[in-house]
């Protein structure tokens, strides 16, 4: 491991762009088609979505850094993009290791049982077999499935899905460890659990990236923070609650009261205060 | 003012697309958005929405007003140059391509586990489960046998023809479909490449290894046909086991080749159907290459075909497994003009179906073998190479 506050993660000018297929476009029929190719017309079925924009930052060891933004505003883009999971377009991502991206979307194969997504997650993440056997039965047990983990992915319920990928995917300790909205999973119980392994992973882990919209969760284990906004960063720093209120005042939430017990949600889900 | 605010920010579609028009709400804030499938999926479909919307790149159509930014000076030297002081590597960096290698055995246990799984998976929603993995070969060899054996009832000049088809078939099976699932596979599991790391070779050799097993299956079923047919069984079957492990080379080089190629757009898995089928008709599985007619003028066209390696793997396995084969292959007995004449002018007769062997060979059953290793040798380094030269791109889709 790193020296405590050796930097762990620089972001040097980023650009992401990356390719989505099957936009809509022209009316789709194969004359359209053939015309585009006469012209020499792009495919309109194809985008490119520029999602980050020039983002510089550098994360020092022990750093906990919260990145918030309005959805679509490119926060998981930026976290797969220091996990080397999507390619820079321009600009370079140094990390002092391989960043561990803890999503609730790592994808499962859904025609599979429960069992065999836990062995070929842990199997994919670098495990030994004998490593996944050791710990395949604290797997299960943590994220509560119960009976459920004979059956295939596709017959579980949302939550129940969310939590067996959550739980396959802290089975192992990293020294980056990004969090993408791991927290909004589950029911009442299993975000009390999870929040306790994110802890856990947060003391063995260098460097810790949260995303979450949740500004409560943000505000409780952040050191620093990152308001995104369109592919670049608005605002960073390490001064959270004045971040926080900004990205509020912005997008025209309710400023957080802040007292002794802070509220499970910040964003406004309620009624008019009286 | 707060109590204005508060009224302001019910509806929560609001700050997503601020544009005036009525909204539903596209994401509810953070307590609810646990119940959505999957959240890479949510976010995408609606970036298609604004790249329409917007006729260019772009996430967010709206604009905030930004706020009195302070910023924070991110530091005196250049961020490249800090990295490399404190030592830290670029994330998407492509490691060199013997440590890919590496890579890619240390990951062994996932590539076999993903090709059972992958393997089990695929019949789940069948009642009959696992059992279609013996019934779809035999489907196939009754359909060959209906209607080559029965209703065309010819013999193309080849002896015991029935099992010479269906050998021929089953093998050039492998290959076929180990090129057609490869061709897909980079954006069939694009979630998958964005979520974990790992070497991305590990998934054309996943479905390399499945259609692998899937053809062990076949084998047990030809084994029961060849014999079926009046073949012997001779130590020549074991033969079969080092061609078939040659091709599952070859047929990996290959799934590499292809799995880059079909990365990109997907015109090309849309024309591997048809690039199959062609190579399919030039590897002779349904007629012999080394005494069919038609070629009789064109050596160095019957030369091609036979040295192309699926017609190279074909025929090590007919070989193999086939004494009819070993015994009719020209060049198998010494040259006799007469008698190969008699073979070619009555081709149709099953008399003179054996003298075949009196006829030049072009290829000998050796230079299958050197062929055979070295197509495979040729097709795995271009392939692994070639695959390896943009492992940090797959992730773009």
């Amino acid at each position: 491991m790193a020296e405590v506050g050796a930097p762990t993660v620089v972001v040097d000018d980023l650009h992401v762009v990356y390719r989505v297929y099957g936009a809509g476009g022209d009316k789709g029929t194969a004359a359209t088609a053939l015309m585009r190719v006469i012209k020499r017309q792009r495919r309109p079925s194809v985008r490119e979505v520029h999602a980050i924009r020039g983002v510089s930052f550098v994360v020092n060891h022990g750093d906990a850094i919260g990145v918030i933004g309005r959805n679509g505003s490119g926060k998981s883009t930026l976290l797969q993009a220091i996990a080397g999971l999507l390619p820079p377009e321009q600009g370079c991502v140094y990390t002092s290791g391989q960043a561990a991206l803890l999503g609730v979307n790592a994808a499962l194969l859904d025609d599979l049982t429960g069992e065999r997504n836990v062995v070929l997650g842990c199997l994919a993440m670098g495990m030994t077999p004998q490593q996944v056997k050791d710990r395949f039965q604290s797997i299960v047990d943590f994220s509560g499935v119960g009976n459920f983990i004979d059956y295939p992915m596709r017959t579980y319920s949302t939550g129940m899905a969310q939590r067996l990928r959550f739980s396959i995917a802290s089975a192992k300790s990293h020294e980056i460890l990004m969090i993408d909205e791991a927290l909004a999973t589950g029911d009442a119980n299993f975000r009390a659990k999870s929040h306790g392994k994110i802890m856990e992973l947060r003391g063995e882990a260098g460097t810790v990236f949260l995303v979450a919209h949740n500004l409560a969760e943000i505000e409780a284990s952040c050191n620093r923070v990152i308001w995104l906004e369109k592919g670049k960063i608005m605002m960073q720093g390490t001064d959270v609650p004045a971040i926080v209120d900004a990205y509020l005042e912005a997008t025209g939430g309710e400023p957080r009261k802040r007292d002794n017990t802070p509220t499970a949600t910040s964003t406004p889900d309620h009624t008019a205060t009286p | 003012m707060p109590r204005a605010r508060a009224t302001e920010t019910l509806d929560p579609g609001r700050y997503l697309n601020g544009n005036g028009l009525p909204s539903k709400p596209l994401v509810a804030p953070a307590d609810t958005a646990g119940t959505v499938t999957s959240l890479r999926e949510r976010c995408e479909s609606r970036m298609r929405a604004r790249a329409r919307d917007q006729g260019g790149p772009g996430t967010l159509t709206d604009d905030l007003a930004p706020p009195e930014v302070s910023a924070e000076p991110l530091s005196d030297v250049p961020l490249a140059e800090l990295a490399a002081q404190f030592n830290l590597r670029p994330s998407a960096a492509r490691p060199g391509v013997l440590a890919y290698a590496g890579q890619l055995w240390d990951r062994r246990h996932f590539i076999l586990g993903f090709a059972t799984a992958r393997n089990v998976a695929m019949y789940t929603e069948a009642r009959l489960g696992q059992l279609w993995q013996v019934l779809t070969p035999l489907l196939n060899a009754a359909v060959y046998y209906l209607i080559f054996g029965k209703i065309l009832d010819t013999s193309r000049g080849v002896p015991n023809f029935i099992a010479f088809l269906i050998t021929g078939i089953f093998v050039w099976n492998f290959t076929q479909r180990s090129l057609i699932t490869a061709s897909r596979v980079m954006p069939d599991s694009l979630p998958l490449i964005r979520a974990l790391p790992f070497p991305r070779a590990c998934l054309p050799i996943g479905y390399v290894l499945i259609e692998l097993q899937q053809l062990l299956m076949s084998m047990v079923i030809l084994t029961v046909i060849v014999l079926a047919t009046g073949e012997p069984l001779t130590w020549y079957w074991l033969l079969a086991i080092p061609a078939l492990a040659l091709q599952a080379v070859f047929n990996a080089g290959m799934a590499l080749f292809l799995a880059r190629l079909g990365a990109g757009a997907d015109d090309f898995g849309q024309l591997m159907p048809f690039l199959v089928r062609t190579w399919m008709y030039a590897s002779g599985v349904m007629y012999s290459i080394s005494t069919i007619s038609t070629l009789k003028h064109h050596a160095t066209i019957r030369y091609l075909l036979e040295i192309n390696p699926a017609a190279v793997y074909i025929t090590l396995v007919r070989n193999a497994i086939l004494r009819s084969q070993r015994l009719a292959a020209p060049g198998s007995k010494p040259f006799d003009q007469l008698k190969c004449n008699l073979y070619t002018t009555h081709l149709s007769d099953s008399h003179y179906l054996y003298d075949s062997a009196y006829c030049h060979a072009q290829v000998t059953p050796g230079q299958f073998w050197l062929y055979g290793a070295g197509w495979a040798v040729v097709a795995l380094v271009a392939g692994f190479v070639f695959f390896w030269q943009a492992e940090t791109r797959y992730g773009r889709g």
